[in-house]
Formats: C-alpha cells, structure tokens, sequence
C-alpha cells in the first residue's frame, strides 16, 4: 500500500480529466463514530448513512454510485476529514497506469 | 440488515483492516478519545502527510503536547513524542531542540494549555525566536475539562464557567505571535485539511517559532452550550463564513464575534535570526578572540 493517502489523491484529480476514474472506498467499520463527515463533504456526494451500525452502534456510510453520473473518483476527500482514520479511497487497480 | 450489508460489498464499499497511515499511529491507543466529529483528528491526519510529503525522517520528529483533549495528540503519534504536564509543552520543546538541534520540534496542543496556563512560555519562546512548529487546536473552551471559558471564549459565549455570558474579550492569537516574535503566522480550519497540511508542510520548511492555528468544532463542549448544533453544523459554519486572506493585517483578524465572517489564510512569513543561530554566532564571536 502506498504511503499517505495524497498518493491517491493526486492520481485521481489527474486521470479525471482524461478517463473516468474510478477508486474503491475503504471503511474500517469499527472505527467510525458516524460524526457523517464524510457524507456532508464527498464532493461527489456518493456516500450516505447505511442502516448497518458497527459494535459502538455508529450507523456506517455507504456507497452509492450511479455509473456514468456519480461516481467515486479517489480525490480523497473523505480520508482527509475522517477524525479517526476509518476510511479512505484508493484508485481501482486496472486505473492505475 | 443482512441487505444492508451486502449493499455496503456490493457498492464496492471495501472493509478494511489498516488504513495508509496506520503505521504512522500507535495503534494500542486506538480508537482515540475524542468526541464524534471534533476536530482533532484532522490536525493529526494533516500533520502525519505533511511529515510524509515532506519525506521527513520520522526518527527526526519529536511531537510535544500538553494536557487537554488535543493534548492527547503526541501520545497517538508514532513519533518521538511527549506529554507534558498542563502548560509545558513549550519549556519541554525548547529544552529539546536547544539539547538536540538536529530534531524537528512539533508542539501540538489547545488555546487553554497554550495561552491560559502556558502564557508566558509561548510568548517568550516567540520573542527567543526558538526554532519550533507550534499547532495550536482553538476550540473556544477547555474540551477536557467539560467545557469552561479560555482565553479565547468569545464574549456573550456561553461556557460552564460563564452561565449568564461570558465578559472577558478573547485573545487574537495570530495578532499576539505576530506581536511575540513569530516569524510564521497562519490560521485554517480544521474542515480546511488540505491547506492545512499545505500550510504545516510549508510551516516545516521555514525557521524560527512558526505558529499555526486551527480551528477546531467540539460539540459537546462549546458546540451545545452556543447552540451551535452539531460538528457538522460548525463545519458548514467554517465552510459558509471563511474568508482566506493571505498577509491580512493580523491585528483585523480577531474572532470577537462568533456568527461573524472570519479570516484564514497566512499571515506572517518573515525570516529572522533564529535562537540558536544567534546562539552560534555569539559563540564563535567568543572564539576568535
Ligand atoms: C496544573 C493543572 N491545572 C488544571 C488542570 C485541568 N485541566 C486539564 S485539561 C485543561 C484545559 C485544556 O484546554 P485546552 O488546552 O483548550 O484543550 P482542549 O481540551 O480544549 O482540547 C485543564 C484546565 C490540569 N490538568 N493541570
Ligand atoms: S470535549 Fe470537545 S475538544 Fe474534547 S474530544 Fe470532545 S469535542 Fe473534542
């Protein structure tokens, strides 16, 4: 895994220009406190609250994506405002070239 | 629920294990202490990249904080690190970098421990010019200690200290480092990470006591005495109200007025003999003779 998550970042701002990209998001459920930040400020607005709680009984994100119109392009928003380190986004492997 | 579930896997929502900056944490301590939606997590997240952007030897960061919810920040970090007691951050840092000059020295810690308790020191170690990164997290109260007023409670404020309001006129912090010496002054927000990390990357880089400060939500000490609703709701607020200003005049960047528009940005850069340089300089001058 690459270090720091700008790696990913950078990448993703890049390659949207070009070709859609495309990132997995990454959730270590119970570590989030559900403060729903990253669902506030995802600049694409492709995260919102699941009906799934983790074992503080946090209700988690999810993803939502619709193809072609919102989707999830690795800017690393989410990473960047989670205070506790639960979930990041990394570019999908095939994008990665 | 189940569904749910497979929503989250099929929307290509991974579960993970470890995140990339992981082993930048003590993971022991983990899940840290502070509350849903505080800001403190984000000053760590934008410091570890800083750190790792600016290919910093790890073994070269050494991290002092005080005492506070904020103060809790050098004991997260996989750093050398230290937690002082209440108000002595800087004397420790000072002591540290003038002992081992080749360290980079980080305080991170609150407005309480900083400007109330830690008064004197921060503004002595600004007028030394002592060469250090000082993260200051204003969250407007004492967070640990369930919420009373600090030096930066804003009139009218509501603290467990002030139940009618609170009469005392905060500090202006930037303007007060400025006026102590510092030769680096910024404020962000902690919704802000990317300028932030921007800022403490280019913070690193420089000499001298730079000074950084950060605001930062705690809803369940100020947020919920001001009716400022959730961490959310302050964010929008720093979304909403900022103005980034940079080389504003430190002295109109005050935050009297808590629902007023306020001002980010840089604000002072300047190079100066540093402590230590001015340290060296005296000693060679002995030298020679
Ligand atoms: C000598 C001493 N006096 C008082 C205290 C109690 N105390 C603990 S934390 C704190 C205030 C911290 O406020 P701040 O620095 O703003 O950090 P925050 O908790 O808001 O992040 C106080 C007064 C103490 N621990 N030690
Ligand atoms: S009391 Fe305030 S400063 Fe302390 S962890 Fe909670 S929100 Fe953060």
């Amino acid at each position: 895994m690459a270090k720091g998550t700008m790696k990913y970042i950078g990448k993703g701002l890049e390659e949207k220009k070009e070709k859609k990209a495309h990132a997995k998001v990454y959730l270590i459920k119970d570590r989030c406190k559900g403060c729903n930040f990253c669902i506030e400020f995802c600049p694409k607005q492709v995260l919102v609250e699941s009906k799934e709680f983790n074992i503080k009984g946090y209700y988690l994100p999810k993803l939502v994506e619709i193809p072609g119109e919102k989707e999830c392009v690795g800017c690393g928003y989410c990473s960047f405002i989670c205070p506790e380190f639960a979930i990041f986004a990394e570019l999908k492997d095939e994008e990665e070239h | 629920m189940n569904r749910d579930i497979r929503d989250i896997e099929d929307r290509c929502m991974y579960m993970a294990e470890s995140h990339p900056l992981d082993e930048y944490l003590r993971q022991d301590r983990l899940p840290h202490i502070w509350c849903t939606g505080c800001g403190c997590g984000e000053i760590l997240t934008a410091y570890i990249e800083s750190i790792i952007e600016l290919k910093i030897d790890p073994d070269k960061v050494a991290v002092v904080s005080g005492i506070g919810c904020i103060g809790r920040a050098a004991g997260y970090l996989k750093f050398d690190s230290f937690h002082t007691t209440h108000g002595r951050p800087i004397p420790f840092a000072t002591g540290l970098k003038v002992a081992n000059p080749k360290l980079d020295v980080t305080v991170i810690s609150g407005d309480g421990d900083l400007f109330a308790i830690g008064g004197n020191h921060i503004i002595h170690a600004a007028r030394r010019n002592i060469e250090m990164l000082i993260i200051c997290s204003n969250n407007f109260t004492y967070g640990m200690t369930g919420g009373q007023f600090s030096p930066t409670t804003p009139v009218d404020a509501f603290t467990t200290t002030t139940p009618y309001g609170n009469c005392e006129k905060p500090f202006n912090l930037p303007d007060l480092m400025a006026a102590a010496g510092a030769t680096y002054v910024a404020r962000w927000t902690s919704l802000h990470v990317r300028r932030l990390k921007d800022s403490i990357k280019e913070a690193l880089m420089r000499k001298g006591l730079r000074f950084i400060e950060v605001l930062t939500p705690c809803p369940t000490g100020f947020g919920k005495r001001n009716k400022l609703g959730s961490a959310i709701d302050t964010a929008k607020y720093y979304q909403d109200h900022m103005v980034i200003k940079h080389d504003a005049d430190t002295r109109e960047v005050g935050l009297e007025d808590p629902r007023a528009d306020f001002i980010v940005g840089k604000f002072v850069d300047i190079e100066k003999e540093t402590y230590l340089e001015a340290k060296e300089r005296i000693r060679s001058r002995e030298v020679k003779k």
